[in-house]
């Protein structure tokens, strides 16, 4: 009994040391972004400027964040993630609306992509668009066949056992054979799902690894022969190696928004408004694309880049291969389920 | 009086302990045996008969105990070795056993990525001297040999220090009293170094059945671990009650082992022990 009693009252004591920690010190900004997603120097002239902390984490998958979100251990200000899991978050009311007079220099960005963002952010009131650009097949064209990489079949080539790159995410991955039977990437029909993990098992034995973030990196050391990534990923890749380029197939794909929002969590949000404002400005929205190398949404530092840049395909997808293009959206709770069964179903595959 | 200082000194054990291990436990067990709505549920626990997760359980079961066979057999020729050897230079090899567990775990797991990647040194040396490159990363092959190389110094250093207490003495009499180095070595050395090799085992053979972090950098996210199974129910699914369900299955599989090992090796003088 005693014993019991000392166990429970230790456990109380160990709770309320936690408690302790959470006293605030009211001048930082907690903020949470995808990995390699923003020049740290940003960062350091925001603090010089405001005399704001910035306290600065990372996730790899828009399901990581959701799941460090949710777990409730910090307390983010800022959250930047892509279209359908900010969908899901504003379908679950976690997120806040922005007030867009402490962020006047908002009007530096195309309209445009409001009018995108709209997909999942139907009154504009939730976000702000960061980076956009849709997802390609990045290829060694010393290697790999050109005339056949406008097809996401040439990803099932037995040609190229061993050297090819899928990404490790499941909507990622689906969409790729998804798009190839013709379906559209939000399908959740059962039988379209398991035809597309179908495809998808009879791929692994080709497949180098499945990765994200790294997929640029083994290409840049051509490792593989080609992987399937995020068009700004892409165009940084084609940076460093020059036999290397990036094709958006015929079949279509995703194109994704990462906006910024601003969680139920924030403790700082004029802070975070703040931030906002100073990422929408034109020096360091150009700062910060030199770094990120995505297609920014911002007018200003679009038009003073010089004009090849301007006409990279591969940083800023052109318009027809956006309208051939579809924007992910949130699954319910039962789909979301089917897709990771099938999706592990698939890595366990022999 | 006496009784209240020695609760005293066990406290900050005790705050360890409630905080740490007996918290997290009860609150695995609850997410386990809750639906995501927060009813009772056995389904995380019995998924775990779900093919996709059963056979990963197994894969998991396979690659721990080839690796432990591969460490034992590595390291109990090595400990012997290492034994006969005069004390200078003794402290001198386990040191160099011990020097890469300085540098950080996933660190070392990275490196591994590099050197054994298509176009990495390994493979640049073997076409060098005209030899065919090594083609295992990504396989479960590369899973074992990094998990074989990270646990070693765990099984070499129990089975070591087990030999290292056998006072020569006994073997001189073995000797003396006409017994072959068979004989020693199955009648003496072996029994009394047993100790050594079951915590070496259970030192070995528990973290390699849990690890997902190899699986996942050097397996390519082709080899489906369980570990990996439950990291991606956490992070990926945000299913913390069937992630808990299948950690409560792998608890008892680790518990298992031990129990098993342990009720072999009670003469005392292992790391557990």
């Amino acid at each position: 009994m005693k014993k019991t009693l000392l166990l429970l009252l230790t456990t109380l004591a160990v709770f309320s040391l936690f408690q302790g920690c959470g006293k605030e010190d009211p001048n930082t900004l907690t903020i949470l972004n995808y990995g390699k997603y923003i020049e740290p120097e940003v960062l350091d002239k925001f603090e010089a400027e405001t005399g704001i902390k910035v306290e600065y984490e990372e996730y790899i998958t828009p399901e990581n964040m959701y799941t460090k979100y949710k777990a409730g251990a910090i307390d983010y200000d800022l959250i930047c993630t892509s279209d359908y899991m900010i969908e899901k978050l504003i379908g679950e009311n976690e997120v806040l609306e922005l007030n867009f007079d402490q962020i006047p220099l908002v009007k530096n960005l195309d309209s445009s992509y409001f009018e995108f963002s709209k997909s999942f952010d139907p009154e504009n009131k939730y976000t702000i668009p960061y980076f956009f650009g849709t997802v390609g097949i990045l290829y060694n064209r010393e290697i790999v066949d050109e005339s056949k990489v406008n097809s996401w079949q040439i990803l099932w080539d037995d040609t190229y056992s061993g050297k090819i790159i899928m990404a490790d995410s499941v909507r990622d991955s689906f969409m790729v054979a998804e798009k190839l039977l013709g379906y559209s990437l939000n399908t959740t029909e059962d039988d379209k799902l398991r035809a597309a993990q179908q495809l998808l098992i009879e791929q692994k034995p080709l497949v180098y690894s499945y990765l994200v973030d790294e997929a640029q990196d083994e290409m840049i050391a051509e490792n593989a022969a080609m992987a399937v990534v995020y068009s700004g990923e892409a165009g940084l890749a084609l940076e460093y190696n020059d036999n290397l380029a990036f094709s958006v197939p015929k079949e279509g794909s995703n194109m994704w928004i990462d906006s910024w929002f601003m969680p139920k969590s924030a403790r700082h949000t004029e802070n975070a408004e703040k931030f906002l404002n100073f990422l929408c400005r034109e020096d360091i929205a150009a700062l910060n694309f030199d770094y990120v190398y995505y297609a920014t949404p911002n007018m200003k530092v679009k038009e003073s880049l010089d004009e090849e840049l301007q006409e990279n395909t591969t940083i800023f997808p052109p318009q027809e291969i956006l309208n051939n293009c579809e924007v992910l959206k949130s699954l319910d709770d039962e789909a979301a389920m089917r897709y990771n069964l099938y999706w592990k179903e698939i890595k366990s595959a022999d | 009086m006496r009784n209240l200082k020695r609760q005293f000194l066990a406290g900050p054990y005790i705050l360890w302990m409630a905080g740490f291990i007996l918290l997290p436990t009860l609150m695995i067990l609850y997410y386990a045996f809750t639906s995501t709505s927060g009813d009772f549920s056995l389904l995380n626990v019995t998924s775990i008969t779900f093919s996709v997760h059963f056979k990963s359980l197994m894969l998991s079961l396979k690659l721990a105990l080839i690796c432990t066979v591969i460490c034992l057999i590595l390291s109990y020729p090595l400990a012997m070795i290492l034994n006969n050897l005069k004390t200078k230079s003794q402290g001198l090899i386990v040191f160099i056993f011990i020097l890469p567990m300085w540098m950080n775990f996933m660190l070392r797991i990275l490196a591994w990525r590099l050197l054994l990647s298509n176009n990495g040194v390994i493979n640049s040396v073997l076409g060098f001297i005209g030899l065919p490159g090594l083609d295992i990363l990504n396989t479960p092959t590369a899973v074992v040999f990094c998990m074989v190389y990270d646990f070693l110094p765990f099984m070499v250093l129990p089975v070591y220090n087990a030999m290292a207490r056998i006072q020569p003495d006994i073997i001189e009499a073995a000797k003396d009293l006409g017994a072959g180095n068979l004989t020693i070595f199955f009648r003496i050395i072996l029994p009394l170094t047993m100790s050594g090799v079951i915590s070496g085992i259970i030192m070995v053979f528990v973290p390699a059945l849990t690890s997902f972090a190899i699986s996942d950098l050097l397996g390519g996210g082709k080899v489906l671990l369980i570990g990996n199974v439950i990291e991606q129910a956490f992070m990926q699914e945000y299913n913390w009650n069937l992630g808990s369900g299948l950690s409560v299955v792998l608890m008892v599989f680790v518990i298992a082992s031990m129990a098993l090992m342990n009720s072999h090796g009670d003469e005392g003088g292992g790391t557990f022990a």
